[in-house]
């Protein structure tokens, strides 16, 4: 097989926030990529990890101040209840698309074979234990583990 | 596009999915999961019977929704078809390729 023909063979993601829209952009990728014969893996760091923080995976929001695809102003954005009025429409529609909720997403992932890695500089910083996370994580990696995960022809690194 | 596989003519389009599913049978699945390189078993019989089930119900398939048929988890539905699971039974399957992203 020719090295050099340009085919994805496997995908790093790594997720550094943890608003709902930029973690599901993070899954539907990983997913998406098993579902073409695409290895993938994730890399949880800084924000991103709540998202396999068991107490706090359920309770992400979009953000609704500064993201101008709201198409609402900022200031009303940063009401009270602005966050979980617009959170609650989101995930109703992905209810109506199919989409599973945070959870049942990592679910999935596991099954479907991706890796899932926390970062350890980022897990000491929020002073998370390993059993803080959620229960079917591959384990806690430095960045330069992470690097070596992705060794091979055809790997490319996703950052959000 | 026509292709002969299991001694038969088949319509097929340019990924090589039937594109018309009455031309489909066991011999012609058999011969297609051969290409990808998959030797069929009973259970991978039963999540091809339940993907032509499913299409003819006009039912949109997704990987979320193999995982509750009932019929096979997710992770034993990537064992059977290690690649592309759902692109891969969909195509032995004779039926469409799926649109989903999930």
């Amino acid at each position: 097989m020719n090295p050099n023909d340009g085919e994805i063979r496997k995908m790093m993601i790594i997720l550094s926030k943890a608003t709902l829209e930029n973690v599901y952009a993070a899954f539907v990728l990983a997913n998406g990529a098993r579902m073409e014969g695409i290895e993938a893996e994730m890399f949880f760091t800084f924000f991103g990890l709540e998202a396999v923080h068991k107490k706090k995976l359920e309770h992400l929001h979009i953000a609704t101040v500064g993201n101008p695809a709201m198409h609402m102003p900022t200031m009303l954005g940063g009401l009270p209840g602005m966050e979980a009025l617009a959170t609650h429409m989101m995930k109703k529609e992905m209810e109506r698309i199919d989409m599973p909720d945070v959870h049942e997403f990592l679910d999935i992932l596991k099954a479907s074979g991706v890796k899932l890695w926390a970062c350890k500089l980022a897990m000491d910083m929020f002073h998370y234990k390993p059993e803080d996370l959620y229960e079917d994580m591959d384990g806690v990696l430095t960045v330069g583990d992470f690097y070596k995960q992705g060794t091979g022809v055809g790997t490319h690194m996703l950052f959000i | 596009m026509e292709k002969t596989i299991a001694n038969t003519l088949l319509s097929v389009n340019e990924e090589g999915y039937l594109t018309d599913f009455s031309q489909w049978n066991e011999d012609v699945g058999e011969a297609l999961a051969r290409e990808t390189n998959i030797s069929m078993t009973p259970r991978h019989w039963e999540v091809i019977r339940y993907l032509q089930r499913e299409y003819k119900n006009e039912v949109a398939l997704s990987i979320r929704r193999i995982g509750k048929s009932g019929v096979v988890d997710i992770k034993e539905f990537y064992q059977l078809f290690p690649i592309a699971p759902l692109k891969t039974a969909s195509k032995i399957a004779g039926i469409p390729k799926p649109a989903s992203c999930i």
